[in-house]
């Protein structure tokens, strides 16, 4: 299975040779990694080269890494059905940066890119509807970034005076408990509080 | 005449809210109808009511304090998301489960597709007005649920499921009285059958309805029994097994025409052969030869049983390591798809080596499914639009996450 994968991932790259980046077989899956700027090329080739025929588009989604220089990762998922293979297309973003949209390629793509930039705020180029998919009318944020806390910014309730829904910042009686399942053998990265005592 | 003036002035378009309280829509589902006449032009599906924002929370939970979110995604068919994520966090932590875990998490899915279908096909019946199927259907789906309950202690949310197997092997008694189900079920099944099949109003609503060709299917990323009622034979159970599902003798039922009428079909025939791989699993596990472990014995994974914690000091701190820190998961990334009553379930797992997810992608199948709702429902009549709906079979629980 890897092996055929494998000899797939070459042959992507060949017939992509600008836009792949790089790929990788692991877990017994194929990875392929490319520039941001091609992907309705590499998109479209991967569905209509006969030796791939990835005709199902899968998912989309984002996975956000803070700590890089362009934090997105817009994460592609395609099937083949005929061929009875997977492939994995990576590519990055940050928040200025749009993504050409793939809905021409897949009309499918409308809702999972609608699904990216509501959780992400990652952008799509001529996509026909860009609007918030999953979350509250009016919803401000976006909920899947590392820096969105878990909890929200706003709870809402039904106020009886008003008679209506009103919206207001959120108050937790207990802060939200986050463990830190550290090692005590490990040792900390960051000063565990009291040891600056230590210190004098 | 007066009805021409009002077609040529355009008065006959107006905007119609479907929802989000609305018997048919199977949940919490706002469409936003744009109508000529009885004629639908465009339909603008609202979705996320429902959304608790599942993938946050599991990036916060550790694995196993994560199984019980899968079960209230698509809550009809708890056990057979519960399959996917732990088949994820096995492939990436290097687990295999033992044979007899594998038999008895096939066998509960199967249960999970039958308990799906049976809701979807007796309530899609009741959307175009028949009120005795949904009556039949859930009775057999309530023995099911019982069947929930004495393996898990749950009748739907049931965190059955672990990476490295299921958590208790099932009693004796349970898998006869699972084997006798399955002799009485398919006798119900007729029953049911004989109330819709052959039905003149359930045919009229039903035929030539929501037509998706095999063309459509593709663009549109249709998975499960949308791919199979449009004469595509693709099961992930057969393309890419996983489990024991390669060891097992069942059909994969096709449609030809690919409308409602088609995934009805292919639904109630479904039903049948999770039933024939149900009385395999049954007979598998009530052989002699094959008791033995359902849940990996890697202590580095996999809890110490009951008794050996009781008498020895090293299970114990196994134990409560590995239910307050949870299992560390090696870092990399993988997609472990199973074939869901609704259709490909996959999981995305992205993990950085700690004891919780870096990211989850859940990739509902109903999610592209009602994502066509537009193009499936524009130009056809205003009382189709229920029928399409339940015909998708969606559910609001996986769909908003």
């Amino acid at each position: 299975m890897s092996e055929a994968l494998k000899v797939l991932g070459e042959h992507i790259q060949a017939g992509q040779p600008t836009a792949v980046t790089g790929w990788t077989v692991t877990q017994g899956e194929l990875t392929v990694t490319i520039h941001r700027d091609q992907v309705e090329d590499v998109i479209t080739w991967l569905r209509d080269e006969p030796a791939c025929k990835f005709t199902t588009l899968v998912d989309i989604c984002g996975v956000d890494y803070p700590q890089r220089a362009e934090r997105f990762e817009v994460v592609y998922h395609l099937l083949s059905m005929h061929q009875n293979h997977r492939v994995r297309v990576k590519l990055s973003t940050d928040e200025e940066n749009p993504v050409a949209s793939i809905h021409h390629v897949y009309p499918v793509a409308d809702w999972f890119e609608r699904e990216a930039f509501d959780m992400y705020g990652i952008v799509f180029s001529g996509h026909p509807d860009l609007r918030r998919l999953l979350t509250d009318y009016g919803f401000e944020g976006y909920p899947l970034r590392k820096d969105f806390p878990l909890t929200g910014y706003v709870e809402v309730r039904w106020d009886e005076e008003q008679k209506r829904v009103v919206y207001e910042p959120v108050e937790l009686v207990q802060e939200y408990r986050d463990f830190d399942f550290m090692s005590p053998w490990e040792g900390a990265k960051y000063v565990i509080p009291g040891d600056e005592k230590a210190e004098g | 005449m007066a009805a021409d003036d009002m077609t040529q002035s355009g008065e006959r378009k107006f905007t119609l809210n479907f929802g989000p309280q609305h018997p048919a829509a199977h949940g919490v589902l706002r469409l936003v109808l744009e109508l000529d006449g009885e004629v639908v032009e465009r339909v603008d599906p609202h979705i996320g009511l429902l959304h608790r924002g599942t993938e946050k929370l599991l990036e916060h939970k550790t694995y196993l304090q994560g199984i019980g979110y899968f079960d209230r995604l698509d809550y009809v068919a708890p056990m057979n998301q519960e399959h996917a994520f732990c088949m994820a966090a096995e492939r990436l932590a290097g687990i295999t489960v033992p044979k007899r875990g594998q038999y008895v998490r096939v066998l509960y899915c199967e249960i999970g597709r039958i308990l799906n279908h049976l809701l979807n096909v007796t309530t899609q019946a009741m959307d175009v007005g028949a009120l005795t199927p949904p009556l039949w259907g859930f009775e057999e789906r309530e023995k099911l649920m019982v069947f929930y309950e004495r393996a898990s202690g749950s009748r739907m949310h049931a965190h059955y499921f672990r990476p490295g197997g299921v958590h208790q092997d099932l009693p004796p008694k349970l898998v006869e009285d699972i084997r006798a189900w399955c002799d009485q079920f398919p006798e119900k099944l007729d029953d049911i059958d004989s109330l819709l099949t052959e039905n003149r109003i359930f045919k009229q609503r039903n035929v030539d309805i929501g037509v998706v060709t095999k063309e459509d299917v593709l663009a549109w990323g249709f998975s499960g029994v949308m791919v199979r009622g449009s004469g595509l034979a693709w099961d992930l159970r057969r393309a890419q097994p996983y489990e024991v599902y390669d060891e097992l003798e069942f059909n994969i039922p096709v449609g030809k025409h690919g409308d409602c009428y088609d995934r009805y079909l292919c639904r109630m025939e479904e039903m049948r052969e999770s039933v024939k791989i149900m009385i395999q699993c049954c007979d598998w596990l009530m052989k002699e030869e094959n008791a033995g472990e359902v849940l990996a014995t890697d202590s580095k994974f996999s809890p110490p049983r009951r008794a050996e914690m009781k008498r020895s000091m090293e299970a114990l701190i196994q134990h409560f390591k590995l239910y307050t820190e949870g299992v560390h998961v090696e870092a990399g990334e993988v997609y472990a798809a199973v074939e869901a009553p609704k259709g490909e379930f996959g999981v995305y797992l992205i993990a950085d080596g700690s004891n919780k997810p870096y990211r989850v992608k859940i990739r509902a199948p109903g999610f592209p499914h009602l994502a066509a709702m537009d193009f499936m429902s524009r130009g056809h009549m205003l009382a189709d639009v229920s029928a399409i709906i339940g015909s998708l079979d969606v559910v609001f629980g996986e769909i908003d996450r």
